[in-house]
């Protein structure tokens, strides 16, 4: 079907949904280098013209995938809840935006509103959406998960502890381990990306995670962040498996680029739950995602980059995750060029993930082929925290050694809980008082690595 | 089994490259570390930038060079599509035979990688394959994981070996991947594909180590016809280090 817009006597036409989200996305290089851009500021404006006119609705009947040939698609319509549709069937994209921003509708209201909106409404709306208003309506949305402790209360952000080593060495990520426990890192998950892919490796990794968490007695999760046909075949050894990792994105072909499918999710999800080892709950999914995976296993079918994400996020919905986090700087400057395309989208996908439903947390990171440097990172984490941020990804010093991108340090997650009072889970943040690694205004102390003692493996 | 003596982190540092222990001031870093990391990320920088010196990798035969269609480093960073594409005048370069591998030393994002880890793997790799037919020896410049599809289907090799720069960190801007993939073909997918990463100097995987998993891979893919996530590496040593894909956005992390 075929969309226009008149602005100042100027007619814009677009020969496709499709299109229409494409050209009013902000710009950036990845649609640039899909081809999908809109080819100038003026058409761009005129997309978002077209776009606040479209009445929601017309997303159930034309979908950007072939509903015959995509799963995903299947997925987002055949979930579709009409019920929790209604309140906004009669919007258009346009309305939708400033009814989210009304003072009137609030948390509750948008969290029963998700199942009804479907991946690419989402998108839409964020499109006529300023940076300002991503952050203020993500911030009344609250999304509450739990294992070993409750992630997204308000007035709480939870971080992972990403204690990666180049080798896998298992003394060197106990060492890294220890610097984010010491510096209250680590309530979302501990989570490791390995460096080898060997199954034998990646035992004694979640052997290791799960003798530092119970000699210590932490209220944590860990979690091995490998591909999920090797956690499925970890489980049936008896491998410690607390949360199922896995990469994901917004179309079928681009997640079988992944080696993935909803099928093999579903297989991991009921394993991981017939194990039983939440205390608190039991959610025990964990999914990344980020603009330009799609694009990047050539499998966007035309999509821009921004909508084909909250795909990803119709995907991840399926399957009650704990985490899920955008990847949002790491995938390079092909697809976000420098510090502003990466704020943009950084707070689009917590918009997004967040109006979906989603436990929504970040890596706020960049690459050293991107033009972007920590100082884009301190905006972005301090943009996040406000519009409210489940979780948050953390390094020592900002630098992971193995994959050789930059993140935030575990101190920047103290610099947000001083400036933003913004508080660690709640069973994390008891075990940090009774350890006495914070003081008594709640600060982090200059703690000592002999604090917690018998967490350095001997050997490798 | 654990070590439960009182640790220092001066000890604890000699376990990991990772900026662990850091001086604080207040609740964020001292400015001296602050400024040493400043300083790696320029450096790291630099190293994006700089171009692959075949003259740099001592070599006792001239290689095949190619160049992919990305005129310059600028435009390699922008559009990895155009470096996933050989430049007509390569492709000409390229004289099609029968071999079961050919190997590739590409600059992907740090030349000095390839630069220096490329001949170290490549001379053991050699003892390894002794009855394999092996193609001459390919460098290509401004180069993603994905050119070495198309330099394989011009020789007629049956399984291409990228030897690729890794994305340069702060403390290695010269870390260099494998990626081996069996009957490669023009546009598939990177699930096809095998990885073994972190090859450096620095604490990374030695030369050796490298090209012993390499030989593994090579022979196990060979025997089962297919490479890729499904070909789990069961071997029982961490030396032996094989990744599909660094599972962070599987991605572009030596440039696919």
């Amino acid at each position: 079907m075929s969309y226009h817009a008149f602005l100042g006597g100027e007619k814009f036409c677009f020969s496709s949904l499709k299109q229409v989200l494409a050209y009013a996305s902000p710009y950036r290089s990845g649609d640039e280098l899909a081809g999908v851009a809109a080819p100038d500021p003026l058409q761009r404006i005129g997309a978002r013209e077209a776009l606040a006119n479209i009445p929601l609705r017309t997303f159930l009947n034309e979908v950007p995938v072939p509903y015959e040939t995509d799963e995903v698609t299947r997925l987002i319509i055949d979930s579709h809840d009409a019920a929790a549709f209604a309140p906004v069937a009669h919007m258009t994209v346009g309305d939708l935006r400033d009814w989210l921003l009304d003072h009137e509708t609030d948390g509750a209201t948008l969290a029963a509103l998700a199942p009804g909106l479907t991946a690419e409404m989402v998108a839409a709306v964020s499109k006529l959406m300023r940076n300002q208003d991503l952050v203020a309506v993500a911030r009344k949305i609250t999304v509450r998960t739990a294992f070993r402790n409750m992630q997204g209360l308000p007035g709480r952000m939870g971080s992972r502890l990403q204690p990666n080593h180049p080798v896998d060495s298992l003394p060197g990520i106990a060492a890294s381990m220890l610097d984010g426990l010491l510096l209250g890192v680590g309530d979302a998950v501990v989570g490791i990306n390995p460096a080898s892919d060997n199954m034998a490796n990646a035992s004694d990794i979640l052997h290791m995670l799960e003798d530092v968490r119970v000699r210590h007695d932490i209220p944590i999760q860990t979690c091995l962040l490998t591909h999920v046909t090797n956690t499925l075949q970890l489980m049936e050894r008896n491998a410690p498996v607390d949360l199922v990792f896995q990469s994901i994105s917004g179309t079928e072909e681009a997640n079988a680029g992944f080696g993935i499918s909803l099928s093999v999710l579903s297989e991991a999800h009921m394993a991981s739950q017939s194990l039983g080892r939440g205390t608190v709950g039991t959610n025990t999914m964990y999914f990344e995602t980020g603009q330009g995976s799609a694009l990047s296993a050539n499998a966007h079918h035309g999509m821009d980059q921004q909508t084909a994400e909250v795909r990803a996020y119709a995907v991840a919905r399926a399957f009650s995750p704990l985490l899920v986090n955008t990847v949002v700087g790491f995938i390079g400057p092909e697809y976000l060029y420098d510090g502003r395309q990466i704020i943009r989208a950084g707070l689009e996908d917590h918009f997004c993930g967040k109006l979906m439903g989603l436990p929504m947390g970040c890596d706020v990171c960049y690459t050293n082929h991107a033009e972007a440097d920590q100082d884009d990172m301190d905006n972005l984490m301090m943009l996040l925290c406000t519009a409210g941020i489940n979780f948050l990804i953390a390094v020592p010093g900002s630098d992971d050694i193995m994959l050789n991108y930059q993140s935030l340090s575990y101190h920047d997650i103290q610099t947000l809980r001083s400036l933003f009072g913004v508080r660690a889970a709640p069973e994390f943040e008891e075990w940090l008082i009774a350890r006495e690694l914070v003081d008594a205004k709640g600060r982090i102390r200059v703690n000592s690595p002999s604090i917690l003692s018998g967490m350095i493996p001997c050997h490798d | 089994m654990t070590d439960d003596r009182p640790v220092s982190w001066q000890g604890l540092q000699a376990r990991t490259s990772a900026r662990i222990g850091l001086p604080r001031a207040g609740d964020t870093i001292s400015g001296a570390a602050v400024r040493e990391f400043q300083y790696a990320h320029v450096r790291a920088r630099h190293a994006v930038s700089t171009t692959l010196d075949t003259s740099r990798l001592n070599l006792s035969q001239p290689p095949i060079e190619v160049e992919s269609r990305a005129r310059d480093r600028e435009e390699y960073v922008r559009r990895p599509d155009l470096g996933r594409q050989l430049s007509d005048r390569s492709r000409e370069s390229l004289p099609h035979g029968q071999y079961d591998v050919v190997f590739v030393i590409a600059d992907g994002l740090s030349a000095l990688a390839a630069e220096q880890q490329g001949p170290a793997v490549l001379a053991a790799m050699m003892p390894l394959l002794t009855d394999w037919r092996i193609a001459p020896l390919v460098v290509a410049h401004r180069a993603r994981v994905a050119l070495g599809d198309e330099i394989a289907t011009c020789l007629g090799a049956r399984c291409v070996v990228m030897m690729i720069g890794e994305r340069p960190g702060l403390r290695c801007a010269e870390s260099m991947s494998l990626y081996m993939t069996w009957n490669p073909q023009i546009g598939m997918r990177d699930s096809g594909r095998n990885c073994i990463s972190n090859i450096h100097g620095h604490g990374g995987l030695s030369a050796m180590a490298a090209a012993n998993a390499l030989a593994w891979l090579l022979k196990t893919a060979r025997t089962r016809n297919y490479s890729g996530v499904n070909l789990k590496d069961e071997t029982c040593t961490i030396e032996q280090t094989v990744r599909p894909d660094p599972q962070k956005m599987l991605s572009d992390k030596s440039g696919q």
